[in-house]
């Protein structure tokens, strides 16, 4: 279960680019919840999910997961708790390690680091069954370096890093927004497998509204850096599109402005 | 110009190179696997040395002297390491505050003098410039070589453990790395011990090699220790994939630089403009990346 209770970030505090990005967020999230979560530009969005990454400390609120509160934790200690896959391919993975190896790192998550060996036969026999799994013929290049895989195959990697060791949460922070569309279909439909597969309480942000209906079983809209929409269940069901948008307009007052969204 | 006196000059260049060789696996741990630039090294090349000598003076054994030098370097990186983590300071400042900073600690080690010596009739010294021309297991050449194995060896292992591999992640991608659990702080910390651990242990046997250590010893060090990374990019890049391999390379690197500036002195350069020209150099092969990619066609960095 993650909770966060009135938490707020505001960047450049007191400049004149002062900019109020989480303003009293509440969430809570049960266990094996997938929440899609949409929102304008700088709804703060991608904010939400650094600030229970601990990407950087938030100003006030309190932030638990299964009743640990991991506010005041740091990101490295919080990465025990998390598995997160980021907008951009090349955030996730080492580029200039080998495939394995980035495996390898990702499995030892939220573990002491000693002087034993960094990666074991099993290892890799493991870490090629799941690769499998993935259907791209990563099993086959795994002592190559991951600079040179594609986005997409990278953000699969990075899937299957943030999942290796069953994360409590799974962040993913628009994680498809820069790939090509047939493959950002492809990665969605894996990350949604592997979220079925392992029961995970996920946060997906999207800036696209159909992705955002067809997956997951609960939608959040967000609006200047709070939830100002939350819809579950069989509502949710048969949501579409202009239902979101009138759906924005009514709560916040103002019509929906995303320009990727509304190009999408 | 007699070509016999570039020869007679070539055994005591190997053997420099190689002892500056160690000196630029440092460079190469900071450098290229942790992606930072430490300018820690131009006092901790000093201090190693500094420590090394005076304990040896006061009768302390030699090997234990050497470890001391080891440890002397470690807290070198450790400064500069808090300095960057804990206080927030670019590590390129990082690494000149802590070099400045070590001018005066290496003086008060050397009881306040600018150089002391130690003769090898004395002292068991573990290289020596006056057995250059031996053959046998005195040669300093052979001595350096053994160390050099050996710390490679030590670095191949390590960077192969798990904590190892952190490191190199660290280096790699700092977002990626505390996403997955890594602190990348004490990572970074480590990997500036580390180095300028290897780099006290050059300079301590430079000192032994040269029979003195001076203050100004280190002096310029990070322009050697990338000339030599460098040299070894370009002409081993393509061919050491493995890390071992590549950490030779560099050793290499450092050989081949003292080669070319016995040569250049050889040809009658000033001593006084060496290291300028050295500098000139390391600039010179520092933008060769910078200018690929920005010529037509080319594909950018990424």
């Amino acid at each position: 279960m993650l909770e966060l209770q009135s938490v707020k970030k505001t960047f450049n505090p007191r400049t004149v680019n002062e900019k109020i990005a989480l303003d009293g967020l509440s969430l809570r999230l049960e266990d094996g919840d997938f929440v899609t979560v949409i929102g304008g530009n700088g709804a703060g969005k991608s904010t939400m999910l650094n600030a229970i990454a601990g990407v950087w400390p938030v100003d006030s609120g309190r932030i638990t997961i299964d009743g640990e509160d991991i506010t005041h934790l740091p990101e490295y200690r919080r990465a025990a708790l998390l598995g997160r896959v980021f907008q951009d391919p090349m955030t996730g993975t080492a580029a200039t390690m080998q495939i394995e190896e980035n495996l390898a790192l990702a499995a030892r998550r939220g573990q002491r680091r000693t002087l034993k060996i960094g990666i074991t036969r099993q290892e890799r026999e493991a870490y090629r069954e799941k690769l499998k799994k993935l259907g791209l013929g990563l099993e086959d290049r795994m002592t190559a370096k991951v600079g040179l895989l594609s986005g997409g195959q990278r953000q699969a990697l990075t899937l299957l890093m943030a999942t290796l060791k069953k994360p409590k949460l799974l962040l993913l922070d628009e994680h498809t927004a820069a790939l090509d569309p047939r493959t950002a279909q492809k990665v969605l439909e894996l990350s949604e497998q592997i979220v079925a597969e392992n029961h995970l309480m996920t946060l997906m942000v999207t800036h696209n509204m159909r992705d955002a209906i067809r997956y997951g079983n609960r939608l959040i809209m967000m609006n200047e850096g709070r939830v100002i929409l939350d819809i579950t269940g069989d509502e949710k069901k048969h949501l579409t599109v202009e239902m979101l948008m009138d759906a924005f307009a009514k709560a916040s007052g103002e019509a929906f402005a995303n320009d990727r969204i509304l190009l999408s | 110009m007699n070509l016999t006196s570039l020869l007679n000059a070539l055994p005591g260049a190997v053997a420099q190179g190689l002892i500056w060789g160690i000196m630029a696996i440092g460079v190469y741990i900071t450098y290229k696997v942790l992606d930072l630039a430490d300018l820690t090294v131009d006092g901790s090349m000093a201090t190693g040395g500094a420590v090394c000598v005076m304990l040896m003076l006061n009768g302390v054994n030699v090997y234990l002297a050497l470890l001391c030098a080891v440890l002397a370097g470690m807290l070198a990186g450790l400064m500069t390491g808090v300095f960057h983590t804990a206080m927030g300071i670019p590590p390129i400042l990082s690494g000149i505050l802590t070099q400045l900073s070590l001018y005066s600690v290496n003086l008060a080690i050397m009881g306040f003098k600018a150089n002391q010596g130690i003769n090898v009739t004395k002292y068991a010294l573990i290289v020596s410039q006056r057995n250059v021309r031996e053959f046998d297991l005195s040669n300093p050449i052979f001595t350096s070589l053994i160390v050099l194995a050996l710390v490679i060896a030590a670095l191949y292992w390590f960077f192969g453990t798990e904590l190892g591999s952190s490191l190199r992640a660290t280096g790699a991608n700092g977002a990626m790395s505390r996403a997955q659990g890594i602190n990348t702080n004490v990572c970074k910390i480590l990997g500036l011990m580390i180095s300028n651990g290897i780099v006290a242990l050059s300079s301590a046997m430079l000192s032994h090699y040269q029979g003195f250590v001076d203050v100004n010893m280190g002096r310029g060090a990070i322009v050697i220790g990338l000339a030599a990374v460098i040299i070894s990019d370009v002409i081993f890049g393509k061919l050491f994939r493995n890390f071992a391999l590549k950490l030779t390379g560099v050793a290499i690197g450092a050989v081949i630089y003292y080669i070319v500036i016995q040569v250049v002195l050889w040809l009658g350069l000033n001593t006084n403009l060496l290291k300028l020209l050295s500098a000139l150099i390391v600039a010179v092969f520092l933008a060769v990346p910078y200018w690929k990619s920005n010529m037509k066609g080319g594909r950018g960095r990424a």
